[in-house]
């Protein structure tokens, strides 16, 4: 077992707020993934369930006993650190035992547990090595086996693939992810890139300036996100933001004028909106659809081209302005479009959000998240 | 050139590129004349004198004293001769005639000198005035120096060998403990008046000393530790500049290590031993190696201390050392060389280590 309940939790450093009243419920055997910017407080969570930082109020329960007064080490839980933290003078068995010498395992439960690992993970031929004679990915494996030996209830990683290189990253993210299907514990890892965040997590939970803004399933946070920053965070490239105003109101439209874009009429799908309210509309680049018509779209022209080979993403502005990254459009496979070419666009159908003045997502009816 | 001299030569060749190294290109300019003028004259002053005791240390007692003084230890030749129960030194002696013989030198009274044809002592004595003679000198090592000092006085220098190397091993291990420990603290821990602690033990460096001589002698003479080597070690077990050493080496070690540890069930005395320890060896060698040169030639404490000689430690052996007829110089100059020579080989053999230490640790 290892459910985690984290209750009116905050952590400040001297006048520094960290953590602000975090509430948060993990189930057994969950994937969580705690996404941010850099120095949200999504690190510094992670520490204060490991138990490496002291909590300033709240309350954290593993396994519905509060863990607030025990040491890190008998929490259960066992850390993977962005730095591996191995031990630079222990061969790659002595960082594996030396957790388990230290509570006076017996020898021969101490060897099976290392072989176990050794075979789980393929470190077996590494053994006898240091750390400094491994290679990055080697060391992330020695790392998480060091943590898997401990046999903790829940995992936590600390941006464990950061060190790594690219291509590395891609395989390591797929290894972690079989592992947690393999061991099936509960697992929490700490990442700023979204991409690990939407292809591990069964959860993902978003921070910003140590606010939990939103927990819920990848696709869920990409579909539907409940404000402008997760929509903004969720997603890459990131979606676009238009200022614009509700100028006309029906029971099932409303006019949207943006500016030197135009005007558009969308569904209105029960939404909430006053004629004259100021609104933040968001698209997704690769839902904005090119079209013929003139009316009822957007005029825009080709400021720069980017072409990945299997996208092609277009940078456009508005016409006759040579001020870029207006919009941006991503559009499969390789595209034809020439700089300065003229497109017209339109949001593709239930794919795009109104964000208010507080930037809080406008719900449509039967769709409350 | 033959084949042997050319891969000599090669071979060489990148040393002497790097220890004959020119400002800015080939020609040597006149700014290197200087450098390696002053280079050159400062090994000269610092190494002379050492080489000049260990050179003498080789010189029989006559040799030493002889005007004017000889480069490399000589002595007198002297030959068995028949009739006399000593050896007799020879001498070349230049007759009124001009010419030349070898005469030994049976004694000589004041400017006259009574000596022997070698090969006919039974001729009789000659007398010559001392000016017309010259001694024939050979190269001659005079290790008995070194024989004398080492069985002489009922091995007195070997209780005084002793107690400089209990006092150097004992009192530098002690320090490393005492040290690193506090380093430790003082770089690992976040608590009220770290920074305080730190600048405290820092400032006990402008105290000079010899201000703290007598209140260590009054505590060390309450503890009742007078003639004891521990009296020596204990007053200054722990040293600033090891303890600063030490924790600049200690910052330098990632926290997320020792926050490993803590979750791998270690205690703290755990982390210290099996952690911190072993990766501080770098600095934890440099201080090693500073303590036991201090420890060495430590001198005022161990003077004012201990008073007797079974007690007294190499350097104050040294300082008061005489025979029953007074100093004799060809003893007390081996002595210095045995001193010296401990300190000597660990520069040799430690050199590497001393400077990627003081390097690794920044500070000089």
């Amino acid at each position: 077992m290892g459910s985690l309940t984290i209750k009116n939790l905050n952590k400040s450093f001297g006048k520094v707020e960290v953590i602000r009243n975090a509430n948060l419920e993990i189930e057994d055997g969950e994937f969580v993934v705690f996404v941010g910017p850099s120095g949200c407080g999504k690190s510094t969570l992670l520490r204060l369930i490991a138990g490496l930082e002291e909590v300033t109020s709240g309350d954290i329960h593993i396994d519905g006993q509060s863990v607030v007064r025990t040491a890190a080490a008998d929490r259960g839980v066992a850390m993977v650190f962005q730095s591996y933290a191995l031990y630079p003078h222990m061969s790659v068995r002595e960082n594996l035992t030396f957790g388990l010498e230290n509570i006076r395992m017996k020898k021969d439960e101490i060897d099976r547990r290392v072989d176990h690992v050794a075979k789980l993970l393929q470190i077996d031929p590494l053994l006898e090595r240091k750390p400094r004679q491994l290679s990055g990915g080697q060391r992330q494996r020695v790392a998480i086996g060091r943590a898997i030996t401990r046999d903790p209830k829940i995992f936590l990683f600390d941006e464990p693939l950061s060190n790594l290189d690219a291509e590395l990253r891609v395989r390591m993210r797929l290894e972690i992810s079989k592992l947690h299907d393999h061991l099936g514990n509960t697992m929490i890892y700490v990442t700023h890139d979204q991409i690990e965040a939407m292809t591990m997590a069964d959860r993902i939970v978003v921070l910003r300036a140590g606010v939990i803004e939103q927990v819920g399933a990848p696709l869920d946070l990409y579909n539907r996100p409940c404000n402008k920053f997760v929509a903004g965070f969720i997603g890459s490239p990131r979606m676009n933001f238009i200022q614009s105003r509700i100028v006309s109101l029906t029971n099932t439209e409303f006019g949207l004028e943006s500016g030197g874009l135009g005007t558009l009429t969308l569904q209105r799908e029960g939404r909430d909106l006053q004629v004259g309210q100021e609104v933040s509309f968001g698209v997704r680049p690769e839902h904005l659809e090119l079209v013929e018509e003139t009316l009822g779209s957007w005029s825009l022209t080709v400021d720069v081209i980017e072409q990945h080979g299997s996208n092609t993403y277009l940078h456009c502005g508005l016409p006759g302005q040579h001020q870029s990254g207006e919009l941006l459009l991503h559009l499969p496979g390789q595209s034809a479009q020439r700089q300065g070419d003229s497109l017209f666009l339109r949001p593709i159908q239930e794919h795009w959000h109104i964000f208010d003045m507080n930037e809080q997502r406008v719900q449509p009816e039967g769709n409350l998240t | 050139m033959t084949e042997a001299n050319r891969r000599l030569t090669t071979a060489a060749s990148p040393a002497w590129a790097f220890m004959a190294r020119k400002h800015g290109g080939t020609r040597a300019d006149w700014t290197d004349w200087v450098t390696y003028g002053y280079l050159l004259l400062g090994t000269a002053v610092m190494l002379v004198p050492v080489l000049w005791v260990v050179i003498s240390s080789f010189k029989s007692e006559g040799n030493l004293t002889q005007f004017p003084p000889t480069l490399w230890p000589e002595a007198i030749e002297s030959l068995e001769v028949k009739g006399y129960n000593r050896p007799l030194p020879l001498f070349k002696v230049t007759r009124e005639d001009g010419s030349v013989v070898t005469l030994a030198q049976v004694r000589r009274v004041g400017i006259e000198a009574q000596m022997v044809v070698p090969e006919h002592p039974e001729a009789g004595l000659v007398v010559v005035p001392v000016e017309r003679t010259q001694a024939i000198r050979k190269f001659y090592i005079a290790t008995e120096n070194y024989t004398k000092l080492l069985d002489s006085a009922g091995g007195q220098i070997w209780s005084s060998i002793y107690n400089s190397v209990f006092i150097a091993l004992v009192a530098t291990l002690i320090t490393l403990v005492m040290n690193s420990m506090a380093a430790f603290a003082l770089s690992k821990y976040r608590f009220a008046g770290s920074n305080f602690a730190l600048l405290a033990i820092l400032a006990t460096l402008m105290v000079p000393p010899t201000v703290v001589l007598v209140p260590i002698y009054l505590i060390v003479s309450e503890l009742g530790l007078v003639n004891n080597l521990w009296g020596v070690i204990l007053p200054v077990i722990s040293t600033p500049t090891g303890v600063f050493l030490l924790r600049q080496y200690m910052l330098t070690i990632p926290d997320e290590l020792l926050e490993a540890a803590r979750m791998d069930h270690a205690s703290e005395w755990r982390i210290f031993w099996r952690v911190v320890l072993p990766l501080s060896t770098p600095a934890l060698a440099v201080v090693g190696i500073f303590s036991i040169m201090s420890r060495w030639n430590e001198f005022l404490l161990p003077l004012i201390v201990l008073n007797k000689p079974e007690v007294y430690t190499l350097q104050i052996a040294l300082a008061g050392y005489t025979d029953e007829n007074g100093i004799v110089y060809g003893m007390l100059l081996a002595m210095t060389t045995l001193t010296a020579l401990p300190l000597a080989l660990v520069f040799i053999f430690l050199q590497r280590y001393i400077t990627t230490g003081i390097a690794s640790t920044g500070i000089k």
